[in-house]
């Protein structure tokens, strides 16, 4: 069983290949991340201005791409845009594709959190003369952050997995390397290490998650 | 009588169908502390809010302290420094200490140095008895000394006018005197203030005018006694009988 | 002809399109018929885990946060992958249809745990206390009284987990799946065209808008009280 799923000697052979794929995801993840959180805040912001002309195409705008999946928006970008004369190659098409989709989630995230924060706290804010540029990013966005800090972690754990879909499109991180090797030695080993590999990296954030969730539950009591 | 400090006239208020104010007359001079009294829903705290333009008035003037405050030219950031508010909610930043809260004004909009800022909030906490507190988040201090905490964070940026809307309303009993005592310190100072409660015992002792309200109208005003004691209007005299069999 | 006819004559193009509609249909079929047993087995699955859970055995509430944690963890196309070329190794040979079904149902199965885990612990102790206090067995107590409330509070982020795991039978496509986007695609490299892409992106978006929308009403009229 382990000579087939674990096998050392492919593992030592393999390994710098696999390393090289990791280094890949976290380049990945680091920027991914930030943008996604920057597509999130614009949304966000753009949901604190109540007029319909901004409010009906926001909404619109945030659940087609909730609809829509992030692969076949990936694959557009990736096979599509080329017949349009634009070849943007896989990891621009990633980082737009995750600036569109994640955004949108981290959009959601943060404007519940921009709810969640008393009215009577920008009045405050705003009789003692900051203007709503100020109020916003020194009040309201620090509280807003951190009563939804676990859903902005939990998505941000979605969005690093969700960077496996690179593989697809020729990004070579952890899925694609694994890929390549294992068509290589025609062993699973490869897919059985990457796995390991993600769990190793992930668990710990999810234990974090998991911990966090059940204490904001608890104070919902 | 020199110009006053506060001239509001003419205030309506519409929110929707419902008219709120209609049509109210407010002259404040300096140093004089104005008591509002009425049942809830008369209007007192949509006036107060349109004073500083947290409510924008639907009609009418607001002039404090020389400046327009309806204006579009107005900076009104800069406006409503000179205009303190305290809160019945208090709305202290959570996530901000006690000299946090009082500073965050005071660097942003009054653009002070940390330093300089810093040395004028421990000043403002010292004056409400807090000097010792001043690292503590709201989530430490009781509901009296969060409330005093907003009076500091009000009065470091050296309002001319202060405007109390319900200050003591959220308070445990045992914590009321200590915001009280605050207020009177301030009176003593020669602070303008305005101030909607339902204190009547602070409102005796040391308000120079109360004024009663019902209906989005000033109904009566006049000296503490004259209200108290001698109102002239039935709806005052109802009023005030509710209020004092409790 | 103007750029806009080139654009449509290349993105809409309507010949390319009536020719692979009925592919793209048919990958409709597939999508919808995949999605329907995820949801279904996952749910019933996590559910399933949750009620175990709540018997509170050690070693087997060990085991199911394991589980739960270890799905939630790995990305579902490394699942998917994993199940596909990995399991062959062991003699057993899951089709791409019954591997991406195997995978996105073992991660929603986890999600769902958790969520139904989350509702049944926010009922207070006082409701237990209430039930057992009037002679309600233990399963009685957690089916009649608990569950009832706990469903609710989960329905929110249950729906939202849901749709975005169902999304991923895209994922399908990488291990030959032939769904919408699996069609879509061998069309595009058949046609040397993009239109099949289009059409399919159409289909996900008549698929899960309503979907989307639909949520969205469930979740202000089921919300968390905050």
């Amino acid at each position: 069983m382990i000579e087939t799923f674990l096998n050392p000697e492919i593992i030592a052979a393999i390994w710098p290949i696999v390393l090289a794929g990791l280094a890949n995801t976290v380049l990945l993840s680091l920027i991914v991340v930030p943008l996604g959180l920057l597509g999130g805040l614009i949304v966000a912001l753009l949901a604190t201005v109540h007029h319909p002309l901004v409010r009906w195409p926001l909404m619109a705008w945030v659940d087609f791409f909730r609809a829509f999946p992030p692969l076949v928006l990936l694959v557009l970008l990736f096979a599509g845009l080329p017949f349009a004369g634009l070849e943007l190659g896989g990891f621009a098409c990633v980082a737009i594709a995750f600036f569109l989709n994640t955004g949108a989630y981290y959009g959601e995230i943060l404007r519940a959190g921009i709810d969640s924060v008393p009215v009577g706290q920008i009045e405050a804010a705003r009789s003692t003369g900051l203007n709503r540029l100020q109020a916003m990013g020194y009040i309201v966005l620090p509280q807003a952050v951190r009563n939804v800090l676990p859903d902005l972690l939990s998505n941000t754990l979605e969005v690093v997995k969700l960077t496996s879909l690179g593989s697809v499109v020729a990004v070579p991180e952890l899925l694609f390397q694994a890929r390549q090797a294992q068509s290589l030695t025609y062993s699973p080993t490869p897919i059985v290490l990457v796995a390991i590999v993600y769990f190793l990296i992930l668990w710990p954030m999810v234990r974090l998650l998991s911990r966090l969730e059940n204490r904001a539950l608890a104070s919902r009591r | 009588m020199a110009r006053p400090i506060v001239e509001a006239r003419g205030i309506h208020k519409h929110f929707g169908a419902l008219h709120v104010l209609k049509g109210v007359d407010l002259e404040v001079a300096e140093r004089e502390l104005v008591f509002v009294i009425g049942p809830s829903g008369s209007g007192k705290s949509t006036l107060l809010r349109c004073l500083n333009r947290l409510e924008e008035p639907s009609s009418g003037s607001v002039v404090v302290d020389g400046i327009d405050m309806l204006d579009p030219k107005t900076d009104i950031n800069r406006a409503r420094q000179r205009i303190g508010m305290v809160f019945q909610s208090f709305n202290l930043y959570p996530h901000m200490t006690a000299l946090g809260n009082v500073t965050l004004a005071l660097r942003k909009v009054a653009g002070k140095s940390r330093v300089e800022a810093e040395a004028l909030g421990r000043a403002a906490l010292k004056r409400v008895g807090l000097a010792d507190r001043a690292g503590h988040t709201p989530g430490q201090l009781s509901g009296g000394q969060q409330q005093r905490v907003a009076i500091a964070r009000a009065i470091a940026l050296e309002p001319r006018v202060m405007l109390f809307d319900e200050p003591t309303s959220a308070l445990d009993p045992e914590l009321v005197g200590s915001v009280l005592e605050v207020m009177c310190d301030l009176r003593e100072s020669g602070m303008t203030m305005i101030v909607v409660s339902h204190e009547m015992g602070f409102a005796r002792n040391a308000a120079d005018r109360v004024i009663f309200m019902d209906h989005g109208l000033i109904v009566e005003q006049g000296p503490p006694v004259a209200i108290f004691e001698n109102p002239s209007q039935e709806r005052t005299r109802a009023f005030i009988g509710q209020i004092q069999r409790h | 002809m103007s750029t806009w006819d080139r654009f449509v004559d290349t993105f809409f193009n309507a010949r390319v399109m009536a020719k692979y509609l009925p592919d793209i249909l048919s990958g409709v079929v597939v999508t919808i018929e995949l999605a329907v047993l995820i949801v279904a087995s996952g749910l019933l699955a996590g559910l399933a885990l949750a009620l175990v859970r709540a018997l509170a055995i050690r070693p087997l509430n060990w085991l199911i946060i394991f589980i739960v944690d270890l799905f939630r963890s790995l990305p579902p196309l490394v699942i998917i992958v994993l199940i596909y070329f990995g399991l062959p190794a062991a003699g057993l040979s899951p089709s791409g249809f019954v591997s991406t079904w195997i995978a996105l149902g073992l991660v929603l199965m986890a999600f769902a745990e958790e969520i139904f885990w989350a509702g049944i612990t926010s009922i207070p102790r006082g409701q237990w206390e209430a039930a057992r206090s009037t002679g309600l067995g233990f399963g009685q107590t957690l089916l009649n009284v608990v569950l009832p409330q706990a469903l609710r509070l989960t329905i929110p982020p249950l729906t939202n987990r849901t749709i975005a795991i169902t999304k991923g039978t895209a994922l399908g496509t990488v291990v030959a799946v032939t769904e919408i986007l699996g069609q879509a695609s061998s069309a595009v490299s058949n046609s040397y065209n993009p239109s099949p892409l289009m059409m399919g992106s159409a289909a996900y978006v008549v698929l899960f808008l309503p979907v989307v929308v639909a949520a969205r009403w469930i979740e202000t009229k089921f919300a968390w009280k905050r």
